[in-house]
């Protein structure tokens, strides 16, 4: 898969600055896109007027989504379906994303600019514009059957049902 | 080999004898907290139990928390809506920890769980807010999860894939100089190892300043672990545990304690000696951007604020009536306070803080997490800057992007109000 760097972020972006807590009340994921990067205007106004491609990608330092829990942080970009290379992730923006499907490139070495095409690989990400290449640090593999499932509502469905037809739930 | 304290813990909440980090576990919940953003789990936990033909049930009301805190009162008609929606499930699913918006059992989820005895040392915690590293300041390993994880916990009572983190052993040692206490301490260290320095960490408290530090002060430092990335923070429990579960959390049963061996792995140790810190600030819009009040002091304020889950604990208000006490809040300048709970509400008033804020010109406002997180009780206008005793200083944290907040301690914020500017609460003939 290849795609455009749409936006590059330095380290330790906050799920404020994602998702911004004024708009939490809102939880439905197919409200929460509306306020993506609400505090950045201009990229907001892009997301929203459909000027972002699915599948593009936000490029990020270390410790993308850092802070508070908020799973808006994730349906929101989710649902603009855009993918975040960064050189890694907050515990639990990375969690609530296997949980929820947004896809995450943990990419420690990676060098991009806006405006960048990226191809992406299982194991690496390849930057056409400078022809460099950079390593893929894979999911611990816990996670990969939450992404293997289709993500962690059908997982727990699974788990669920077994245990009920056990009777041990 | 021995084992940390978070390792014997989800040992016995896996059915483990032992385990070790980077092991993949499903351990049992004893605690599941959440509070307005309940309304996002009910919504996936019926997602879960969707077309499987069984009516949706809770593994076990009992272990469920529910504490209405971000938005109380509601701030809209949305939210009022969902708090609603909230209030509906737990009647029907026979959910007892539930703490509606009352003033005399509401309150700050962590500070709600502690105080209702609700939290024991060996527990395992999870809770949908992040500063669910709290409880850990009772020797539970306390850890936040996202909405879909907490429908999952509330649909088969486990939590799933938990991966044993790396433990590192904070040392700490020394006594605090006076107006120095444990926020300067917590501060100190997020700046020292960076908001990423615990990433997928725990850290777990040692030394004699933490041996000697009263609970509440615990609750701040196990509180801010998550902005250096931790898991979650832990102070493994002593007779100072077992005192506030008795007597200030109305536990009336034995406290089993949890302790790390003497030979666990810890993969580094800090050091940090207390004696010799200065309030620290942390300075926007990064909580591991802290420096010294040396380096701050002289910056202009236009709100000041006490509360939070963080700082709004009885002794946090003592210290900061103790220095407010016959003095004035700066012309400029706003001081808002939140007391944690209600029951500390009730104590404060009891003890005339309550009487010294308002005297002071300070607004003493209803138990809740107020304008920390940007919703409502006290918006900043643009280019304004907040001092407060909260936990974040993101962009936009307290709702307007175009403002700055400056974190700090109680002690630090008291004595800038009086002078409408960031000063060293050990100088200036403040007391």
């Amino acid at each position: 898969m290849t795609a455009k760097v749409v936006l590059k972020l330095g380290d330790d972006v906050s799920t404020d600055v994602i998702y911004p807590g004024r708009f939490m009340a809102t939880v439905l994921p197919t409200e929460t896109p509306q306020f993506a990067f609400a505090d950045h205007p201009e990229f907001n106004a892009r997301l929203k007027a459909q000027q972002v491609p699915p599948g593009s990608v936000l490029l990020a330092g270390k410790n993308f989504g850092c802070g508070s829990s908020r799973e808006q942080a994730v349906s929101t970009l989710k649902g603009y379906d855009l993918t975040i290379v960064a050189k890694d992730f907050a515990r639990i923006f990375l969690q609530n994303s296997i949980n929820l499907g947004l896809r995450l490139v943990t990419t420690p070495g990676i060098e991009a600019s806006e405006g960048d095409e990226l191809e992406i690989g299982r194991d690496y990400v390849l930057n056409t514009n400078s022809g460099r290449s950079f390593p893929v640090v894979q999911l611990p593999k816990a996670r990969q059957a939450i992404t293997d499932a289709g993500g962690l509502i059908p997982y727990t469905r699974k788990r669920l049902l077994e245990k009920l037809k056990r009777g041990t739930a | 080999m021995g084992m940390t304290v978070v390792e014997k813990i989800l040992a016995r909440a896996s059915g483990e004898v032992s385990v070790k980090a980077g092991d993949v576990l499903e351990p049992s919940v004893d605690l599941a907290m959440s509070h307005e953003n309940a309304a996002l789990v009910i919504n996936q936990f019926l997602e879960v139990y969707k077309d499987t033909g069984y009516e949706p049930r809770v593994w076990d009301p009992s272990r469920v928390a529910i504490i209405f805190d971000h938005r109380v009162p509601a701030e809209s008609p949305k939210t009022a809506s969902n708090q609603k929606k909230i209030r509906e499930f737990v009647a029907k699913h026979a959910i007892s920890k539930f703490h509606d918006i009352r003033g005399d059992v509401g309150g700050i989820c962590h500070q709600i769980l502690p105080e209702s005895g609700y939290v024991r040392p060996g527990y395992v915690v999870v809770g949908t807010d992040s500063h669910t590293t709290s409880h850990g300041a009772l020797g539970a390993f306390a850890f936040g999860i996202g909405a879909t994880e907490m429908a999952s916990a509330w649909a088969l009572g486990t939590a799933l894939n938990v991966e044993v983190p790396p433990t590192i052993k904070v040392s700490v040692t020394g006594n605090f100089p006076a107006m120095v206490g444990p926020k300067d301490l917590v501060l100190h260290l997020i700046g020292k190892i960076s908001a990423q320095g615990a990433n997928f960490r725990v850290i777990e408290y040692h030394g004699e300043t933490v041996k000697t530090m009263p609970t509440s002060g615990r609750l701040v430092i196990c509180n801010m672990a998550v902005e250096a990335g931790a898991t979650s923070g832990i102070v493994p429990a002593d007779e100072e545990t077992v005192r506030y579960l008795c007597d200030e959390a109305g536990v009336t049963d034995r406290v089993e304690l949890v302790v790390p061996d003497s030979d666990a792995v810890y993969e580094q140790v800090v050091s940090i000696d207390v004696s010799v810190l200065e309030p620290q600030i942390a300075c926007p819009h990064t909580v591991d951007n802290v420096k010294p009040i040396s380096i701050v002091q002289g910056k202009k304020v236009n709100q000041v604020v006490i509360g939070s889950c963080t700082n709004g604990r009885l002794d946090d208000l003592e210290i900061a009536a103790g220095i407010l006490r016959g003095k004035k809040v700066a012309k400029e300048t706003r001081m808002l306070v939140f007391p944690a709970s209600g029951r500390i509400y009730s104590q404060a008033l009891a003890k005339g803080l309550v009487a010294d804020f308002m005297n002071a010109g300070a607004v003493v406002m209803n138990p809740g997490c107020g304008p920390c997180l940007g919703v409502h009780e006290g918006a900043l206008g643009d280019g304004e800057v907040a001092l407060s005793t909260t936990n974040r200083n993101f962009k936009g944290r307290m709702g307007n992007p175009n403002s700055e907040v400056y974190l700090c301690s109680p002690a630090v914020a008291a004595a800038s109000a009086v002078t409408g500017v960031i000063t060293d609460p050990r100088k200036g003939g403040l007391h």
